[in-house]
């Protein structure tokens, strides 16, 4: 068998290089090859489904008829094990080989699960990343279950905001000596925090679990805690075998130039979790593991893999979640002088250097229209071009010049 | 495709809009009812007070809410950027998102709100209907 065009993968950059590819080519065939058996769906939405809040059907990242519509031929269930990038071929676990004329490698991540003495011996243990994931977790939870969540971060936290629909007696423990380190701060992460356990959620942080005897885990600092289901969330690690199995050059994350295209390889292009991009805020080259991102990299590889410009040029981090009803919003990087706002839940901390705003922290009601700073960040804004001091209190339209403003209220992006 | 466009100049500040606007998608059928009886009904198109003038969603040609959804529930329909609620999550990435402002949490707080034209309500946008003064126009300027 052989196809135009075969992605690996089938989430958010698969979508966005779906749709990148049938803007300009409405008829060369489309094959999307994904370990997993599902219709595409959003991996994030996984808390939302063990709460309760949304259906399977309710996760599809794209309508059902999203295959159909694109003329995509699936191949679900089935692993891509290596390329090569001479014959141009994808060869399957199974055995098959499929052709391709373009490759577009969106293989995500994976968990990261440290070695832990005696992990086998735990039964009801899980990762908090895929669909099964959550529908394992599904068939073992009780009311009133107790839950050890190894790890603090988003993944972690999401698990556990999930599970007190189950009203779980839940345990967090993390090596770092506070929570959500990826996004926020020191102060803003201790807010967060104690507005967790006060939903009660217990938190063991600046130590690790040392050892596992079947439902009981014994920590670093001597701790004993029982469990009857152990979540693992410690970290992630981008799945790059099959872009090195094709030749492409991999360090933290699968490189790759503007276009999306793999260096040192020909025809083969990546995009999402696996990938590194250039962040515009630190001026670093790293893994910016965000849906929107990875969407972005997909559309922009779909584009020039079938034959359009374009480029993806101005990559940051940015976060938009919430916890037990307090929501956070990040961007950017948390350098340069720090405007603040605090009281209570409601936080404003804006990063600017050099008259550019580099990132913000804000929480509770202080997100409402966030995005105005966000494209402040996304743009590079010269501050003096605008009225920064009245931004600072509030994010409005009527800090720009007329003429921008003009440009705005008569167009939209 | 036709937008709603805001002429700055004759806006005079006075925030009908907002009113008719809350009120339209209130599902009231009173203008009293949608904001006291503890409904606070919440508008979708805000008056900028500083210098005055309304601004709603633009329903932007490259929609970076929609890109950015995380659950994929917002998409463009016949010219109109439109939330699906039932597929929302109320993870507020669109808020994030949009560089204009327009898009904020219900009121609920467990899913996002933007204007949609009042295409749910079954007539023109209601702002427009309603502005005094003329500064809120809905139509086909061909530029987007």
């Amino acid at each position: 068998m052989k196809y135009e065009y075969v992605i690996v993968g089938n989430s958010a950059a698969a979508a966005g290089c779906i749709e990148g590819i049938r803007e300009n080519d409405k008829k060369g065939s489309i094959a999307v090859i994904s370990d997993e058996k599902y219709h595409i769906y959003s991996r994030p939405l996984i808390s939302y489904k063990l709460k309760g809040d949304v259906t399977e059907k309710q996760m599809n990242y794209r309508p059902t008829d999203f295959y159909k519509v694109n003329k995509v031929e699936t191949m679900l269930g089935k692993r891509a094990v290596s390329v090569d990038s001479k014959t141009k071929e994808v060869s399957l676990e199974s055995g098959e080989k499929i052709g391709y004329e373009k490759l577009l490698i969106a293989t995500g991540s994976k968990p990261f699960v440290p070695p832990m003495d005696g992990l086998d011996s735990v039964k009801n243990k899980f990762s908090f990343m895929k669909m099964d994931d959550v529908k394992g977790i599904e068939k073992v939870v009780k009311k009133g279950a107790k839950v050890l969540i190894i790890g603090a971060g988003l993944i972690g936290l999401k698990a556990a905001e999930a599970l007190e629909h189950y009203d779980c007696e839940m345990t967090v423990v993390d090596l770092a000596d506070r929570i959500l380190p990826s996004i926020l701060d020191k102060q803003t992460s201790g807010i967060m925090q104690k507005h967790i356990e006060e939903r009660g959620v217990k938190f063991i942080l600046g130590t690790s679990a040392k050892k596992f005897e079947k439902n009981k885990a014994v920590l670093a600092n001597g701790e004993e805690i029982s469990f009857d289901i152990l979540i693992t969330a410690v970290g992630v690690r981008p799945n790059t075998e099959l872009a090195e199995s094709a030749g492409a050059k991999v360090e933290r994350g699968i490189l790759t130039d503007r276009k999306q295209a793999c260096k040192g390889v020909k025809n083969i292009w990546a995009a999402g979790d696996c990938t590194v991009s250039d962040d515009i805020t630190t001026g670093t080259a790293h893994i910016i593991a965000i849906m929107p991102n990875a969407h972005e990299q997909g559309l922009v590889a779909g584009r020039n893999m079938a034959g359009a410009k374009a480029v993806y040029e101005n990559a940051f981090p940015m976060n938009a979640i919430g916890f037990f009803g307090l929501h956070i919003i990040t961007a950017g990087a948390y350098s340069g002088d720090c405007y603040e706002e605090i009281d209570g839940g409601n936080v404003k901390k804006l990063y600017s250097s050099g008259n550019k705003l580099n990132g913000f922290i804000l929480m509770g009601e202080k997100i409402a229209r966030a995005g105005i700073y966000t494209a402040l960040i996304r743009e590079r804004t010269d501050l003096t071009t605008v009225d920064w001091e009245l931004l600072k209190q509030a994010p409005q339209l009527a800090a720009f010049a007329k003429e921008k403003r003009y440009e705005i209220l008569s167009k939209g992006a | 495709m036709k937008k709603v466009y805001v002429n700055e100049e004759r806006c005079l500040g006075c925030h009908l809009c907002e009113f008719y606007c809350a009120f339209a998608n209130s599902g009231e059928t009173e203008m009293f009812r949608a904001f006291r009886l503890g409904r606070d009904a919440k508008p979708k198109i805000r008056v900028e007070d500083k210098i005055n003038f309304a601004v709603q969603c633009r329903h932007c040609d490259d929609p970076l809410c929609m890109k950015n959804c995380i659950a994929g529930a917002i998409s463009k329909v016949d010219g109109v950027v439109k939330i699906d609620r039932e597929k929302c999550v109320g993870c507020f990435t669109c808020v994030l998102s949009c560089p204009y402002g327009c898009i904020a949490p219900d009121k609920d707080g467990h899913s996002a709100t933007k204007c949609e034209l009042c295409t749910q309500n079954g007539g023109s946008p209601a702002c427009v209907q309603n502005c005094i003064n003329g500064a809120i126009v809905y139509e086909e300027r061909g530029e987007a």
